[in-house]
């Protein structure tokens, strides 16, 4: 019998050897796919117990993690939550995260590649590893007098330095508090993520990168730009009466006279004389200026944004009504924030951006933004003449409300009213010379009459209160 | 002509590897509350010391009543059941609220090592269980078929391999499989020669006699009924599997395993064919992530032994509670993800040594029940741990077996122990010194007798060996170095070490030979040099010969 008991030996011991291979093979082959399943709590989880990094306003913190009793050891807090939330994001375990907790998520959790050295030291020293904080470039005083300002308005603010693009302020509304979809209650969180994205009112839509709206007169800047880029002076006189746009019955009513210079058209936001320059101009060439102020590119890297837009396929009538921001014309606030900024730093886009640094939690820098240039919009001359021009729209335009004593102010005033249903968009943008700054206002619903320059009256203010805030 | 090895008691060692595998099983004690909470729980020498209690009781047991028994089972079988302890209250730890399983698993342990003593005292030959075998083959296939009676049997987890009495659930296959090994084997001494001639020839292999093939049938068709009605194929695979082994190792022919193996496949390819159930199981095998819900489970239980990698999270830092029944069917998935692969592995070779302990006691042991009986335990065990290991690392398609000693339930564990203590009495019977002149020692001469084989050509020696007369005789050295250097005739110094190995009268041809040992890693009970053959057909000898 000992013959077979050997061989049932070597069976059992294949067993065994085929258990210990199995194991192996399981480890090599199929790790990596499992720890990426996104559907593997154990990952998930790992990062929601991380001690996250900070991110800083000024020297505030404005996303903070904290000690936390539960199962989670740490919890994410933001101690101005609804001001900061269309910038932080939130972080959630059960929802993900958005915003900069989503773009810098591996900076802020200690995970990335510039941080590798960082972890080899923690792991050596048995320090508790800690993630970088984010230094930002807003100003709080923008900020909350943005937000002061807007109020319960729909609608958004982006403010931004001219010189660095540098996002000083950036506020949508209604906003929502991250605590509500951060808080380690699951079915709380639940709840608050129900009411957020059932309402209608999209609380979570970061209106000024991530939505796109007609920009109403505000176009009227950039074909100024085109304009004065074709040969006209600020001085040169436009036809400004009733415009039937060619091959329609739609007629641009006038509402400032039959003539004016271009820089009276601006500051009275002719219609008629701005759809006529317009279709003089050509499609072609103020989608060239549009793009050359940022057009059709995504001009923010560190949140989520979307490329503004000037059509591609546009024909005569409609290129009229694109003139004054209407037919498919759409823009966020922030690049009609870089367009008010551009004109400022003598035709100059610059690279806006929202994270000043990156720091490790010892204060050692990771990496630092330096100002770029994104295009070149106009010559430094014709950015001399439409800053003329817009200071002219705020002395003796439609955009008064936004003057600032002691400080030169330009602006454009905008209502987009191409839809009759709804209430017009209010737009309003405008920079500064000391402080220097570039404003856009938007208002999604001016509650009031769809004739009213809505942009003067509603956004105005909204801007004046920013630049102030920021003597 | 040769001389009588005899083992020493080696209750020393045992308890000294006993110490060892406590201080492993206390210090993952330890480090699960300290990874946890960073501090002990109150009152936990209470628990520490039942469990160190428990065992050293035990081990005075073995002491008293089986002091030749293997030194390395029960220390073994403690480690494993310590190890189960500590991912017990590991996952006690984790769950919300807080559970107490450990402390009910720590009170099986007691009375699993109670029905360990039982056994010690009440079965000092287990010769005894050789009486009855049709009887016993008809208990363990009732107590096997129990959970398809209606009232006390019922399903879970879509395998019904469970039984229910009251409050107390249990599965009965873990009782079978000691029956029925026990049946089998007392069966086989009796048939094996009838079982053993040949019948037709096909394709080489030489098939039973038809009329052999009875109880092979009986049993195919038993585990089929496993396989369909109770739903199990792990269960299914360790009756047929142990009961075709006992067949292979009675009778000494190959046909019976190919037989055997092919009639398995077949009947599991039919049940994978016609049966829902199997192929469910056999899906989430091949592909679990098709069916993110039915296969959650084993989709965890991945998840898990990916977060642990290489070396594990650490007791009592990863997450292995998201893994539903981890204390049961999955604990080697917790395993896994806390300790890592390197930790698995080594609870898979622990596994592994206790069945090499118990395959050689079936080698060393010297009657045919003993031999069947001691094989059939440790290969039962083997499969049982093949089985349950390989569907949680996705090797096999996932079976409601049972974890030896580490999963939760008293059941098992009971079973289990009871087990280890028939198997701890064989080797201590195989291992004790023959009492002197009792029976004509020639008997031992057949090739059953021993670790070697001789050849069966080789007519019997009626020659008795005088055993007393020899002690007085100088050991023989031979250079072999066997990992018992005490117990094996290749002792090199005879001065320290007590082995009794006694020349027998020389014969004509050897005058003083020692039969080395076949490997180096066996362990000769008896070695009697067999006359004038010393190399026998089918056992190598690595060169222990003396010059």
């Amino acid at each position: 019998m000992n013959g077979p008991i050997r061989r049932v030996a070597v069976v059992a011991m294949l067993m065994t050897l085929a258990l210990l291979v199995n194991v192996s093979v399981s480890y090599l082959a199929r790790q990596d796919s499992l720890n990426a399943n996104s559907q593997n709590r154990r990952v998930t989880d790992a990062a929601f117990a991380q001690d996250r990094g900070a991110i800083m306003v000024g020297n505030t913190a404005v996303a903070e993690t904290v000690a936390s009793k539960d199962q989670f050891k740490f919890q994410r807090r933001y101690p101005q939550s609804e001001l900061y939330a269309p910038v932080t994001g939130y972080f959630s375990y059960l929802f993900g995260s958005s915003e900069l907790e989503q773009s810098y998520g591996a900076q802020l959790s200690g995970n990335d590649s510039s941080q590798f050295v960082n972890r080899l030291i923690d792991l050596a020293t048995g320090a508790k590893p800690k993630g970088a904080n984010i230094q930002t470039t807003l100003d709080a005083r923008a900020q909350r007098a943005a937000s002061n300002a807007l109020g319960k308005l729909k609608g958004a603010v982006v403010a931004l330095n001219p010189k660095t693009g540098a996002i000083l302020a950036m506020v949508s509304s209604p906003t929502f508090d991250p605590n509500d979809l951060a808080t380690h209650n699951m079915s709380d969180s639940q709840k608050a993520w129900a009411a957020l994205t059932k309402s209608s009112a999209k609380p979570m839509s970061n209106r000024a990168t991530r939505e796109i709206f007609p920009p109403g007169s505000t176009f009227k800047v950039i074909v100024s730009a085109a304009a004065l880029d074709a040969g006209y002076e600020p001085d040169s006189e436009l036809d400004a009466s009733s415009y039937k746009l060619p091959g329609t019955n739609t007629v641009i009513a006038s509402n400032c006279g039959s003539r004016q210079t271009l820089a009276r058209a601006l500051a009275l936001s002719c219609n008629a004389a701005f759809a006529r320059l317009g279709v003089k101009l050509g499609a072609d060439a103020l989608r060239n200026q549009a793009e050359k102020f940022g057009f059709g590119t995504k001009p923010l890297s560190d949140i989520g944004s979307v490329a503004s837009r000037f059509p591609d396929q546009i024909d005569v009538p409609q290129t009229g009504l694109a003139s004054i921001g209407g037919f498919d014309v759409a823009a966020s606030p922030l690049q009609m924030a870089m367009v008010a900024a551009a004109v400022r730093n003598d035709g100059v886009v610059m690279q806006p951006y929202l994270v000043e640094s990156v720091r490790s939690a010892d204060l050692q820098v990771l990496s630092q933004t330096r100002p770029s240039q994104l295009s070149l919009a106009t010559s430094a001359s014709d950015a001399a003449k439409l800053r003329q021009m817009m200071v002219g729209v705020v002395e003796g335009g439609t955009g008064w409300r936004a003057k600032v004593p002691g400080v030169t102010v330009g602006g454009k005033t905008g209502t987009a009213n191409s839809d009759n249903k709804r209430t017009p968009y209010a737009w309003f943008i405008s920079w500064a010379e000391d402080p220097d700054v570039a404003v856009c206002v938007f208002v999604q619903d001016a509650e009031m009459e769809a004739t009213d320059v809505a942009g003067g009256r509603v956004a105005a203010p909204i801007a004046k209160a920013v630049i102030e805030a920021l003597r | 002509m040769g001389e009588v090895v005899v083992f020493r008691k080696r209750r020393g060692v045992e308890l000294v590897m006993l110490l060892l595998g406590m201080v492993v099983a206390v210090g993952g004690y330890a480090l699960v509350n300290l990874n946890i909470s960073g501090e002990l729980p109150s009152g936990w020498y209470w628990g520490v010391g039942c469990y160190v209690l428990i065992g050293l009781v035990a081990h005075a047991v073995i002491r008293w009543r089986i002091p030749y028994a293997d030194p390395l089972l029960f220390p073994l079988v403690y480690l494993l059941n310590g190890i189960g302890l500590v991912m017990i209250n590991r996952l006690d730890l984790g769950s919300r609220p807080v559970m107490h399983s450990a402390e009910l698993q720590l009170l099986w342990t007691a009375i699993s090592v109670a029905v360990f003593v039982l056994v010690l005292f009440l079965l000092r030959d287990h010769h005894v269980l050789q009486r009855f075998p049709y009887l016993t083959f008809l208990a363990g296939m009732l107590i096997l078929m129990m959970p398809l009676l209606p009232l006390i049997g019922f399903e879970n987890h879509g395998a019904r391999i469970w039984i229910k009495i009251g409050p107390y659930s249990f599965q009965p296959a873990e009782l079978a499989k000691i029956v029925l090994t026990v049946a089998f084997a007392s069966y086989l001494v009796e048939k094996r020669e009838v079982l053993a001639l040949a019948g037709a020839r096909f394709l080489g292999i030489d098939l039973p006699r038809p009329r052999d093939l009875g109880p092979i049938i009986v049993m195919w068709l038993a585990s089929l009924a496993v396989l369909i009605y109770q739903k199990d194929l792990g269960t299914s695979l360790l009756f047929f599997g142990l009961f075709v082994m006992m067949l292979y190792v009675a009778t000494e022919r190959p046909s019976w395993p190919i037989l055997g193996t092919a009639l398995f496949a077949a009947g599991a390819f039919a049940g994978w064919l016609f049966y829902g159930h199997v192929q469910v199981r056999v899906a989430a095998w091949l592909d679990p992530f098709a069916n993110w819900d039915q296969n959650y489970q084993i989709i965890q239980g991945q998840f898990g032994m990916a977060w642990g990698g290489l070396f594990g999270t650490g007791l009592g830092l990863g997450r292995p509670n998201l893994t539903p029944l981890a204390k049961n069917d999955f604990i080697a998935a917790a395993i896994g993800e806390e300790l890592g692969v390197a930790g698995l592995m080594a609870i898979i070779v622990l596994y592994g040594v206790i069945v090499m302990r118990g395959l050689r006691t079936a080698l060393t042991s010297n009657d045919p029940f003993s031999k069947l009986l001691a094989a059939g335990l440790s290969f039962v065990f083997a499969l049982q741990v093949f089985a349950i290991i390989g569907g949680v690392t996705r090797l096999l398609p996932l079976t409601g077996l049972t974890t030896p000693f580490i999963s939760q339930g008293g059941s098992s564990l009971v079973a289990n122990y009871a087990m280890i203590a028939l198997l701890m009495v064989v080797t201590h019977r195989v291992r004790r010194p023959t009492p002197p002149a009792a029976e004509p020692q020639q008997s031992l001469a057949h090739d059953t007798t021993q670790v070697i084989s001789t050849p069966p050509s080789r007519p019997a020696d009626p020659q008795p060996v005088p055993v007393g007369a020899a002690a007085a005789t100088t050991p023989v050295r031979t250079p072999v170095s066997a990992d018992e250097p005490t117990a094996a005739i290749a002792t090199p110094s005879g001065a320290d070490a007590p082995t009794m190995a006694v020349p027998t009268p020389s014969g004509p041809d050897e005058p003083t030979t020692a039969i080395p040992t076949p490997s180096s890693a066996d362990e000769p009970t008896t070695a009697i040099p067999t006359g004038g053959v010393p190399d026998s057909p089918d056992d190598t000898r690595p060169g222990g010969r003396l010059p």
